[in-house]
């Protein structure tokens, strides 16, 4: 499957807002701990690091650990200064990586 | 206490009772669960069901099969006219004969009308198709079909329900009837209504089947479970499905 994400940004918000970002992304969060039905070691395959960087800048930025659930969700805030794009980017185990934008409109 | 109070109270007793027999005793997992997995079903950029979903409307629109055709192509816009399909879910297969269920529906699908193979029985891909066409019936009540052909199969998913099983000596009846509300382990026994499925549960951190569900049970009562797509899990889903006949489909559900 695909790696698929849900995030939630007022498409909208006025100079100074505090707007709240959330961001779900679909992930086994291996933790590297358990064996499968024949009792082999399952490899760590988790997300390390996730951030967000909006007008160039990285507003918010999360270190992951084995102990997360599946499936991450990460809500958190910024202040709206001026219209542009929020990049989101996650990177993890195997090479895993995976970024997605949204466009902020701010008035 | 005088004649005249006792007979007062018996009507009061009576009112009391016909009341009681009136009024919908019926709950959904979702209200024996905390305010936490609550929130986390309600809000649909935090269900990760909600990823299932999104995969199922790209699987819905792909075409597939030696007849290169997707399930847009005959079915159309999912959410007009899949909208209510799931509800009435098992029903009766003309061509086969016997109760199906919606994931045995997709795969029969995939194999008269895509000519493709089918998706295995709880897999990805099985699941977002099942997951989105149950989608496009949230909100909506359970509507068993009334086809009297139905009835003997559910009248032996019925019989199963009570049937004790494993080595535990347990019917689905005796924990979800009988203690339901109660607790085992640490868990809340709901009332089995499986109006949620395909449910994401926090247990599984995934997505899975009203089968996986009953075959998790039977797992737990240490019977040996039932196959995948097998008649006697068929006839379950078709009685569950009567108990739960005008609630709310809640797809894709979250359970702990």
């Amino acid at each position: 499957m695909a790696t698929r994400t849900l995030i939630t940004v007022p498409p909208t918000a006025r100079r100074g807002d505090v707007i709240e970002i959330r961001t779900l992304i679909g992930h086994p969060m291996e933790p590297g701990f358990r064996a499968d039905a024949q009792g082999k070691q399952l490899p760590r395959d988790i997300i390390r690091r996730f951030a967000c960087i909006y007008g160039g800048e990285t507003v918010f930025r999360a270190e992951l650990s084995p102990a997360i659930a599946a499936n991450p969700y990460l809500a958190f805030h910024t202040v709206a200064l001026e219209s542009g794009t929020l990049i989101f980017l996650w990177e993890g185990d195997n090479g895993f990586s995976h970024s997605e934008s949204v466009a902020l409109t701010v008035t | 206490m005088t004649p005249l109070r006792l007979v007062l109270l018996a009507c009061l007793a009576l009112a009391a009772g016909v009341a009681h027999a009136d009024a919908d005793t019926r709950r959904s997992g979702f209200e024996f669960m905390g305010p936490a997995t609550q929130a986390l079903q309600r809000d649909d950029g935090a269900n990760p069901g909600m990823l299932v979903v999104a995969e199922g409307a790209d699987l819905w629109r792909r075409r597939s099969g030696a007849a290169d055709t997707a399930c847009a192509d005959c079915h159309g816009e999912a959410r007009s006219n899949m909208r209510g399909v799931a509800a009435r879910y098992p029903a009766w297969d003309e061509a086969t004969q016997q109760p199906i269920d919606l994931g045995g529906r997709i795969r029969q699908c995939q194999v008269r009308r895509q000519l493709a193979t089918p998706f295995a029985p709880e897999s990805d891909g099985l699941l977002a198709l099942q997951t989105y066409v149950s989608f496009q019936s949230r909100g909506l009540p359970v509507a068993p079909p009334a086809d009297g052909r139905l009835d003997a199969p559910r009248a032996r998913g019925e019989r199963l329900y009570a049937q004790r099983i494993g080595q535990l000596d347990l019917a689905c009846a005796q924990c979800h009837d009988q203690h339901a509300g109660q607790h085992l382990g640490g868990s809340t026994i709901p009332q089995a209504h499986a109006i949620g499925y395909p449910t994401y549960r926090l247990e599984w951190q995934s997505l899975g089947s009203l089968q996986r569900r009953l075959r998790n049970c039977m797992n737990g009562v240490r019977a040996e479970p039932w196959a995948y797509g097998a008649p006697e899990l068929i006839e379950l889903e078709l009685y569950l499905a009567t108990r739960d006949h005008g609630m709310a489909l809640e797809a894709p559900a979250v359970r702990p």
